[in-house]
């Protein structure tokens, strides 16, 4: 994939719909596969009636892993050297989230050359749910 | 807390792949260019061979997830939420791969929560290391914060830097 990537200017973004319309499945999914069995998540008497929160909602990593296609698709798996966010925002069951991920920089490590990208998520309002920065391989 | 045995499976990325709702073939298809590769947020699945996530239900031991109702049981560390997450890739994560951690905890400091309250961050870094060749593949860095009450509906978690 990476093969075939015309080596992206600064200002350069892409942005994606990474999650439509999350289910409370897609969240019970992500609890079966990471190990993160937090009743916060999957457990709507748990969230509601003992942690005060208006309904079960999605992990963080949920988020972030939704997050990553938008670099994945764009420079491949391997070319990934960084990734890091901030969760901003709960995502609830029913939100749909778009990625936009924009060059920030490119540099040279001596090694090849790397671009460093910021990335931010919305839901369905326009609100901000993960904010980020990255690094990809691109030489 | 430390990890010695996480096995990097296929059925495993497969099932973390379909939860983060990326189709991506490369994380299923192993006759995809450069085989089968774990998405870039999967080493947090090796909580799963953790002995001690507080996050899994174990026997004989009080969960504070409900049943017909609330358990009653209280998490111990009360209300921590995922503030922050960050990966340094050094090799991507294969099937066939063996991984242990090595884990130690960072910085933690206090920041006033925007609807009241203290709200304490902590900090963990985690190197995820091959065995056999002893490289570290993935260092993971977390960032929790525990909350003095719900972080709801408009979350306090906004802006935990330093």
């Amino acid at each position: 994939m990476s093969g075939e990537l015309v080596v992206p200017e600064v200002g350069d973004s892409r942005t994606m719909v990474v999650a439509d319309n999350i289910t409370r499945t897609q969240i019970v999914m992500y609890a079966g596969a990471s190990g993160d069995y937090n009743p916060l998540h999957s457990d709507e008497v748990y969230s509601t009636e003992v942690a005060g929160y208006p309904s079960v909602f999605a992990h963080g990593m949920v988020s972030m892993g939704a997050t990553g296609r938008v670099l994945t698709d764009w420079f491949g798996v391997e070319s990934l050297v960084r990734y890091g966010v901030r969760f901003v925002k709960q995502v609830w069951p029913g939100d749909t989230l778009t990625a936009t991920a924009t060059v920030s920089a490119r540099r040279d490590d001596g090694g090849g050359e790397l671009v460093d990208l910021t990335l931010e998520t919305v839901n369905q309002d326009g609100a901000t749910v993960v904010t980020g920065t990255a690094t990809a391989r691109v030489g | 807390m430390t990890i010695e045995r996480f096995p990097v499976e296929e059925t495993h990325i497969l099932f973390f792949a379909r939860a983060i709702g990326d189709y991506n073939p490369r994380y299923t298809d192993p006759s995809a260019p450069g085989g089968i590769v774990a998405p870039p947020t999967f080493a947090m699945a090796g909580s799963q061979f953790d002995p001690d996530n507080p996050l899994r239900p174990k026997p004989d031991e009080p969960w504070f997830g409900s049943g017909r109702k609330p358990s009653g049981a209280k998490r111990e560390s009360g209300g921590v939420l995922h503030a922050e997450q960050s990966f340094e890739y050094h090799k991507p994560l294969r099937p066939g791969m063996m991984l242990t951690t090595r884990e130690r905890d960072g910085d933690t400091w206090e920041k006033a929560g925007r609807r009241g309250g203290k709200l304490v961050f902590k900090e963990r870094i985690v190197d995820y290391v091959e065995a056999g060749s002893g490289d570290v593949v993935v260092t993971a860095r977390m960032v929790s914060v525990l909350t003095e009450r719900p972080a709801e509906p408009a979350p306090t978690m906004d802006g935990s830097g330093r």
